[in-house]
């Protein structure tokens, strides 16, 4: 076993993206604490111009895996490629972001190695010479701390934007290394044919002011009135978390998340919406968030400006009413 | 088409969770529990499909006694059998030993199909299903949003999502394994002839020593606890008229939208 972390980077269009900053911060920060290096691994074809981009933001080495069937994102071919690589340098661990590409490959890799692999961590910490990494677990509202029970090399995603990218040490002109792989072996069992836009956003929500986003706590389709009755008298958008879309009560376009909108309106309403980290990544900029929910310890407190606790049905239509009355004061 | 669908029971989303005195895990008398959020598309996405071509949809589940319970409300559903692996807590945490568990049963019904949920809502790791289907050696999709299949089901077209409402489409040959993303399709009702045939149903249990797994697990839990809040923020009480008044102020005074 050597003394490496690898980290992937994650690159499209030519650009590095931004997770693999986040990755190299977390990666760096482990090394210190463990004595160890850190080397960013590229996979690709063509891939120069990814290699120098990071190699121009790290102190460390730069491996640069380029082959014809790395061109695009395959899964056989991914894992194969990444076995192979840690086979040959043994790391002491390699770290991802937990992106939904990792989502694809990792588990993959992980069971071809027979490793372990810890998911979407949110901290780490050393704890007399062992590895302890916290996530989120029971919809966020409990943390859970995991080890490995055997290994390096131990494989880890991190959760994006729980570590910061400026963290990571930048400046520098890191050799870039060409490293081997044959998957002239490799079944390509599937196969990708085309990216399709999911929807056209008929609403754009990042533009919007003020909004009242409504979670699965409003409880029936009916109830909705009473959210829609509070975004009127605000003058505010409505927005939504997922599980209100699959249900279709509402269009995919008010979906708020990492699979729907980004928002930042200067004050948001969360009502009956837990505050999975899924729907915080699509709301966390906005300047104020006000939450109202019947769970004091719902994770959507924890970036609340303010929080009421109670029952949406009866405190929606009490501020509704509130607002009204302040409107015909001032009028 | 022969489908398997791997489900999960997990604590219904809105318990409010307390510890064990080990901190090792959540108290489990008096829960009441669901069956994985994504894994109740899964399901709905197998019945739909052997309604499509005919077949057979069996529930697999990998957990303690009580997960008896989904299984019976999956077969309520429609599936046409179930099996229960019952397995103690601590070796399942690790999702490598669930999917070599999985993969075991697995050989035996030797499906064209298997669909799994995206993640867990207990653990979380988004890893199960596409280490199972690398124990079999198939082909996956992760995080689906939309199954074609042709006319005599033996290939697939899938739509994956990715991230900013984009989706990948991609082919991929039976046996195959998919892990199933929330919202690929509306989820039925158990019906009253459903809830009273589901308990003639066969459930199979399988003793976990039985299956004589080796490899140990790689991963374990140490402990759970709360999530610390970062920020501080206030709690605005009494009644709501009056919780209402006063966040009405800071509208005005603080985050000036009145
Ligand atoms: C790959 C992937 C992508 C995802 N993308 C997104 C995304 O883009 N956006 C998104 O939102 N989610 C997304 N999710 C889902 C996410 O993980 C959560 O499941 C979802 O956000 C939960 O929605 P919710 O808060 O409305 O529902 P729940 O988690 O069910 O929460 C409901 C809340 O309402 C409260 N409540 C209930 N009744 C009342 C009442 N009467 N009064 C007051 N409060 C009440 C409850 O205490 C609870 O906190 C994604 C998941 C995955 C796996
Ligand atoms: N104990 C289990 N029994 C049956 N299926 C499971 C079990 N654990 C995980 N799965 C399946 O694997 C998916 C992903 O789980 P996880 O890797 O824990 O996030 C779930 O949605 C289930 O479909």
């Amino acid at each position: 076993m050597s003394d490496l972390i690898l980290l992937l980077a994650e690159h499209g269009g030519g650009r590095v993206r931004l997770p693999t900053w986040e990755c190299l911060g977390f990666a760096q920060g482990l090394a210190s604490q463990l004595k160890k290096h850190v080397v960013t691994v590229v996979l690709g074809k063509d891939i120069d111009s990814i290699c120098a981009e990071i190699a121009a933001g790290q102190q460390q080495s730069v491996w640069k895996v380029s082959a014809p069937e790395l061109e695009s994102y395959n899964p056989d071919y991914f894992s194969a490629a990444l076995g192979q690589i840690v086979q040959q340098a043994r790391p002491y661990a390699f770290v991802f972001s937990h992106t939904y590409r990792t989502i694809d490959f990792a588990p993959k890799l992980a069971a071809a190695l027979d490793i372990g692999f810890i998911s979407d961590v949110i901290r780490c910490r050393v704890e007399d010479g062992r590895l302890l990494f916290l996530k989120s677990a029971f919809h966020d509202k409990l943390t859970a701390e995991l080890s490995f029970c055997v290994g390096p090399p131990y494989l880890v995603s991190i959760q994006i934007g729980s570590f910061p990218a400026d963290a990571a040490q930048r400046g520098g002109n890191a050799p870039v290394e060409d490293k081997f792989v044959d998957l002239s072996a490799v079944p390509n069992r599937r196969k990708m044919l085309q990216i399709v836009q999911a929807l056209k956003n008929q609403v754009d929500l990042s533009k919007a002011e003020i909004i009242v986003a409504v979670g699965r706590g409003i409880g029936k389709r009916e109830n909705l009135k009473i959210a829609e009755e509070l975004a009127a008298v605000l003058g505010a958008e409505i927005g939504a978390s997922r599980p209100l879309v699959d249900m279709e009560w509402l269009p995919r376009d008010r979906q708020i998340g990492s699979s729907g909108q980004t928002v930042a309106p200067r004050v948001y309403f969360a009502v009956g919406v837990s505050g999975a980290i899924q729907h915080i990544v699509g709301m966390k900029n906005a300047a104020f968030v006000v939450a109202i929910n019947k769970d004091p310890n719902a994770p959507i407190f924890k970036i609340a400006n303010y929080g009421i606790v109670g029952d949406l049905l009866e405190v929606v239509p009490a501020l509704t009413e509130a607002v009204k009355q302040q409107r015909a004061q001032s009028a | 088409m022969k489908i398997v669908t791997c489900i999960k029971q997990v604590p219904e989303k809105d318990t409010r969770f307390e510890l064990n005195t080990e901190d090792s895990w959540i108290k489990e008398q008096d829960l009441t529990y669901e069956i994985n959020e994504c894994d109740e598309y899964a399901l709905e996405e197998a019945l739909r499909l052997k309604e499509k071509h005919g077949g057979e949809v069996v529930l697999l589940s990998v957990g303690s006694d009580l997960a008896e319970r989904a299984l019976r409300r999956g077969l309520a559903l429609g599936a046409d059998r179930a099996i229960l692996i019952v397995a103690p807590r601590e070796e399942i945490s690790d999702p490598l030993m669930v999917a070599r568990a999985l993969r075991a049963q697995a050989q035996v019904e030797q499906p064209d199909l298997i669909l799994t949920g995206v993640r867990s809502d207990d653990h979380a790791f988004a890893q199960t299903g596409t280490m199972l289907a690398e124990l079999l050696h198939w082909p996956h999709a992760t995080i689906v949003m939309k199954v074609e299949t042709d006319e005599v089901g033996k290939t697939l077209k899938v739509q994956r999502e990715l991230e900013a409402g984009l989706l990948e489409e991609v082919a991929l040959a039976l046996p195959a394994l998919l892990t199933i993303q929330q919202g690929i399709n509306q989820v039925r009702y158990a019906s009253l002839k459903g809830i009273m045939t589901a308990k003639k149903k066969e459930l199979r249990r399988v003793d976990w020593i039985s299956l004589g797994l080796s490899g140990g697990k790689k991963i374990q839990i140490e402990r759970i606890g709360f999530p610390k809040s970062e920020k501080k923020f206030e709690i605005i009480g009494g009644s709501p008229e009056h919780a209402a008044a006063v966040l009405v102020e800071k509208m005005k005074k603080e985050m000036k939208i009145l």
